[in-house]
């Protein structure tokens, strides 16, 4: 819990570099007996061009967290915040606005529009915006996940890596604010996942994105700056530039207390 | 096996709801024809048999007093008096009732006919030794006993606001008279049940109005105790005049035919009703195997866990059908019990468009029943006997699979070559049968657009390809993303947007192609009208009877008017061919009609000619100057020389003769029409001053030509507005359709619309996504019926335009555009709901994997 810092130096010097932070976040589902807490006064940041990982067994409030930061779900109690604006006092019609144009997203699977070609795909943000995307950057990104010649493909046409590139170049393409990337990689063999991977970390590196991506794979999880371990809906544990090795020694080491308390 | 079934029914509530809803609408309109045709059947055939209840032996006659159409010389008078007492005298015979009838109009306090012309009925009072006629029931006053009296029915009664000891204004084919009411009375009388009036007029007035004194049309016998129907029979036959047209019958035979002239006048009514039914059938089968496909494709994994522990290909089978099973059942009980409520109200609305159904118990027969489930269960479960094999194939691995398995598509290929043999031979056969033209031609036409109809359903897929991508530009424009995505969804499962669209196809190509024939022949009346008739009246009887004689003579003095013009009808024998005859006074002829002359010259007529026209005159090798054997009605021979053809004419007969040549052969002309020409055009005081001069008799209908073009164009829009009803009746089908298909879309994209919605497409352009993609499939079902309905329209019009002169497509446009709007609206409420829930989708909750 080094890195936590209290609520109240958050918003000061440090303001400017943070494009996503958490302060006090609890989602609880159901009510009485079958009441569960999935997060518990969850407090953390994440800062700009900074590829986070947020790692956790299942049940941990992994994919919980990463929903509520954007926007996704409904935040039971604290604050989400992206940028500046506070998710939680937000309408529908906002939060949709607030998903369309400040954030991105690849999933694990069902990405794609099946109907649309893989340039329509990747314009598809814009497109419901009705803005026009900036010629430039687009084919940066484009040649940056190395998908020039299959635009005119179908989703269908694709292999299952292709297909995570083209979602990873929507993310990329309307230059968010933060991109959340759920199990990008759990659908894919290794090949293709190290590939998804790596794109994601050079849009950290060479575009100056801010990825939040969730896994519960250690060798995924070290493509990161930093990876955060939730367990039971806190946070338990953080490290900064992580290797594979010493993120599965955390973890095991979680399992171990998990096993033993 | 079969509780999983019934558990997976009320599972799919919703989903299966609406394909119970569409078999329900198909059974219903099955059994709610049969219950209403055997209800209104029997109650006519109990009516009936009450009517000849008493009747022993009936006789009927079909007098011709005046001898002008029959082929002998002989005077058909019917049945004599002395013959009706020698009747009464056979000692089986407790009563024989002597009865003529004809017709009879009533003015109302306007002056204006009461009833529709066709069922104003006059008839005798034929009092007994009780001074009562048991066919009439008096409300108040008596029958009529002396000239100058007459009883009329109490709803005539009503609307012309009669009493007894007031007054009455009736008209016969003669002039009209001033009669004294002496009684109202109720009946079961046809023509009243048709909405029709009756009057009785004493016996002596009425053999004088519409036979010849002393003799009676009809006879009614009754038994004494003990005297059977065959025995009076066979005694009463011989005692009936040789040279007449009376025939005896008993009263069960005579009961007997008129149930079957009953069932005759039913059955078209019912094959409309039942085409109705088999569109909700067919559409039924669609939206059947549809939602059970979507069904099998949901529990794909479910199944294959259930093959994985054991149950075999047959089982699988089996238990998606006994899903259908009991959705059949149930919805074709419901079905059933919506057909009799359609029965109920069939008979109550003929009731409030003025034709009185007698009462009667509803009749639901035993094989209604039968026929009910047997059409419900078997469309249902034949409907989803592919699907339900589609099931039994899905292998027990995929239970472990993680992904949905992707739905076998399979080629079109087969069914775009069958799809376009269908319609190439559809096309053919239409434009075979335009170029015939003829009864034969329309037929063919009839059979071709059937054909084509089903060839172009069969390739709806193939078609919604090209057609929905063409509009996509447009609506990416118009609707931004939304619109764009709609077009690609909408033509994404063609088999599925060809079935949701066929629906609205098959009934849009009925009702445009009927609009269209409907209208053009409206128009071509119209034109004709004006083109061929110069006069500025019609005269005519309401009824359709021939006028009396003085008619034309008493409008000839009205002043203002140059010309009335006779116009006589005749039917003759020319060289062996059968022709009717028109014939008038020469002069008043060339004036009051347009006889455009081919050949020859209409003067030839007042030289004693006759003018043939051109098409018949063709068709018999006759020309200008020949001389053809004319057999009169008269029975006498004459040669005639041809002094001219004209082109078709609407308000001429084949042949045309001067008057003075038939009016030697005729007893009693046989007027239809008197055309009347004014000096100063049509007013209204003229047309005042001509019924005036008719001596405002209500039977006789004197119109202008607006008056004329009136006529026509009610009787084709009454046709119309039937159709109309066929319209809504498939555009209730096709929502059901597009709610289905669009339910499943929504369902299995569920998906993408999380994901759609995750990156940042709002909830409202969601639901427009939906509504649009409702709305093009919608109009191109529209687009595709239309486009059929105006080509089956076209060379249905080549097949006619032979026979009609001047008959030219009207092309309804704003019509045409009202049924886009409607089926755009369609589009837009079956959307409705599967819009609302596509909007409400929780975004987690649909972009899960599991």
């Amino acid at each position: 819990m080094t890195t936590s810092t209290p609520s109240g130096t958050r918003t000061g010097q440090r303001a400017a570099a943070v494009a996503a932070s958490a302060t006090d976040l609890s989602k609880v589902y159901g009510q009485g007996e079958t009441r569960v807490v999935a997060l518990d006064q969850v407090s953390t940041q994440f800062h700009r061009g900074e590829f986070t990982a947020i790692m956790g067994p299942s049940g941990s409030g992994k994919s919980t967290l990463m929903h509520c930061m954007a926007g996704l779900d409904s935040v039971s109690s604290g604050s989400a915040r992206i940028g500046d604006t506070e998710l939680s006092s937000l309408k529908d019609k906002q939060l949709t606005r607030l998903r369309r144009d400040k954030v991105g997203f690849v999933f694990q699977a069902f990405n794609l529009l099946p109907t649309l070609t893989a340039l329509e795909n990747i314009t598809l943000p814009m497109d419901i915006a009705g803005r026009k995307p900036d010629k430039a950057w687009l084919d940066n990104v484009i040649e940056t996940v190395g998908l020039s010649g299959r635009l005119k493909h179908r989703p269908a046409q694709l292999s299952g890596g292709q297909q995570q590139r083209v979602a990873v170049a929507r993310a990329l393409a309307a230059q968010p604010e933060i991109i959340f990337a759920d199990e990008p990689t759990g659908n894919l063999d290794s090949r293709s996942g190290a590939e998804v991977l790596g794109f994601l970390r050079n849009s950290v590196r060479e575009l100056g994105q801010t990825v939040v991506m969730v896994t519960h794979d250690a060798v995924a999880a070290s493509y990161a700056d930093r990876v955060v371990f939730l367990a039971d809906g806190r946070i338990v544990d953080e490290l900064r530039s992580p290797t594979a090795d010493a993120v599965l020694d955390l973890m095991k080491r979680f399992d171990a207390k998990g096993r033993t308390s | 096996m079969f509780r999983t079934a019934v558990r997976n029914v009320f599972a799919h509530k919703a989903r299966l709801l609406m394909t119970l809803l569409a078999v329900l609408l198909g059974v219903a309109f099955v059994s709610g024809t049969l219950v209403f045709t055997d209800t209104i059947g029997t109650a006519y055939k109990n009516q009936a048999t009450t009517s000849y209840a008493g009747t022993a032996v009936g006789i009927t006659s079909y007098p011709d007093p005046d001898g002008s159409r029959s082929d002998g010389n002989q005077r058909d008078l019917g049945v004599s008096a002395a013959t009706v007492q020698h009747i009464a005298a056979l000692p089986g015979v407790a009563t024989a009732t002597g009865r003529v009838d004809g017709f009879a109009g009533v003015a109302d306090a306007k002056g204006k006919l009461i009833g529709n012309g066709w069922s104003n009925e006059g008839a005798n009072f034929a009092p007994g030794k009780d001074g009562k006629d048991p066919r009439y029931a008096f409300v108040s006053g008596t029958g009529p006993t002396r000239a100058g009296q007459i009883a009329v029915d109490q709803d005539t009664a009503r609307k012309g606001g009669f009493h007894v000891g007031g007054t009455a204004r009736v008209a016969t084919n003669g002039p009209v008279r001033t009669y004294t009411v002496t009684g109202v009375f109720t009946t079961d009388d046809g023509s009243v049940s048709a909405g029709g009036s009756l009057v009785l007029f004493d016996t002596a007035s009425a053999q004088s109005l519409y036979l010849a004194p002393g003799h009676f049309k009809d006879v009614t016998v009754t038994a004494k105790p003990g005297a059977s129907q065959t025995t009076l029979l066979n005694e009463i036959a011989p005692l009936l005049p040789k040279n007449s047209s009376a025939v005896a019958q008993t009263g069960q035979q005579l009961a007997d035919q008129q149930s079957r002239d009953i069932e005759q006048q039913f059955s078209s009514l019912s094959t409309m009703l039942l085409a109705f039914a088999g569109i909700a059938l067919f559409v039924g089968v669609f939206l059947i195997a549809n939602t059970f496909t979507m069904l099998v494709a949901q529990r794909s994994r479910e199944l294959a866990l259930m093959r994985a522990l054991g149950a075999s290909r047959r089982q699988i089978t089996r238990s998606v059908l006994t899903e259908a099973l009991v959705v059949g059942v149930a919805a074709s009980a419901g079905g059933f019990v919506a057909g009799v409520g359609i029965a109920v109200a069939l008979r109550s609305a003929m009731t409030s468009f003025g034709a009185k159904v007698p009462g009667g118990p509803l009749v639901v027969a035993p094989s209604t029943v039968v026929v009910a489930f047997a059409v419900g269960v078997l469309i249902t479960v034949l409907a989803a006997w592919l699907p339900a094999r589609r099931a039994a194939k899905i292998p027990p691995v995929a239970a472990m699979s993680s992904a949905d398995l992707p739905a076998p598509t399979k080629s079109l290929v087969l069914r775009n070559s069958f799809g376009g043999l269908l319609t190439a031979v559809g096309v053919a056969l239409v434009l075979i049968g335009g170029a015939k033209g003829g009864t034969n031609g329309r037929w063919t036409v009839g059979g071709g657009a059937a054909v084509l109809l089903t060839g172009v359903i069969v390739l709806t897929p193939l078609l919604s390809q090209p057609v929905i991508a063409g509009v996509r530009p447009l609506l990416a424009r118009v609707f931004g993303v939304s619109g764009n995505l709609a077009a690609r969804n909408a033509r994404r499962n063609p088999r599925r947007t060809a079935a949701t669209a066929s629906a609205l196809a098959i009934g849009l190509s009925l009702v445009t192609g009927m609009t269209v024939l409907g209208l053009s022949l409206g128009r071509t009346i119209d034109k004709t009208t004006v083109d061929n008739v110069s006069a500025d009246y019609m005269v005519q009887m309401a009824n359709g009877m021939p006028l009396d004689g003085s008619v034309a003579k008493e409008i000839a003095k009205v002043p203002g008017v140059t010309d009335a013009t006779a116009m006589q009808h005749a039917d003759f024998t020319l060289d062996g061919h059968y022709s009717a005859v028109t014939a008038a006074d020469p002069a008043g002829l060339t004036r009051t009609v347009r006889i455009d002359t081919v050949t020859g010259s209409r003067s030839a007529l007042s030289q004693g000619k006759v003018l043939v026209a051109d098409k018949v005159a063709k068709e018999h090798g006759w020309k200008v100057g020949d001389t053809v054997q004319a057999d009169y009605p008269d029975g006498t021979h004459a040669e005639v020389t041809v002094g001219g053809t004209y082109g078709d004419n609407l308000a001429l007969s084949d042949v045309v003769m001067p008057q003075s040549m038939l009016a030697p052969h005729v007893t009693k002309p046989e007027i239809q029409v008197v055309l009347v020409k004014t000096a100063n055009g049509a007013s209204a005081a003229t047309s005042q001053a001509i019924t005036d001069a008719l001596g405002d008799n209500p039977a006789i209908s004197v119109m202008d030509q607006q008056g004329i073009r009136d006529k026509f164009g009610g009787m084709i829009n009454d046709m119309l507005s039937i159709l109309y009803g066929l319209l809504g009746m498939s555009l209730v089908i096709a929502v059901l359709g597009v709610v289905n298909t669009l339910a499943m879309s929504v369902f299995e994209r569920r998906r993408e619309i999380g994901m759609l919605r995750a990156v940042g497409l709002d909830r409202r352009k969601v639901k427009g996504m939906i509504r649009l993609e409702a709305v093009v499939i919608s109009l191109f079902g529209a687009a595709t019926g239309i486009v059929l309905g105006l080509f089956v329209a076209w060379a249905t019009g080549e097949s006619i335009s032979g026979s009609l002169p001047g008959y030219a497509m009207v092309l309804p446009w704003t019509r045409i555009a009202v049924f886009l709007a409607l089926a755009a609206l369609v589009g837009l409420l079956a959307a409705a709901w599967p819009a609302r829930r596509a909007g409400r989708m929780d975004i987690l909750e649909s972009i899960k994997t599991e």
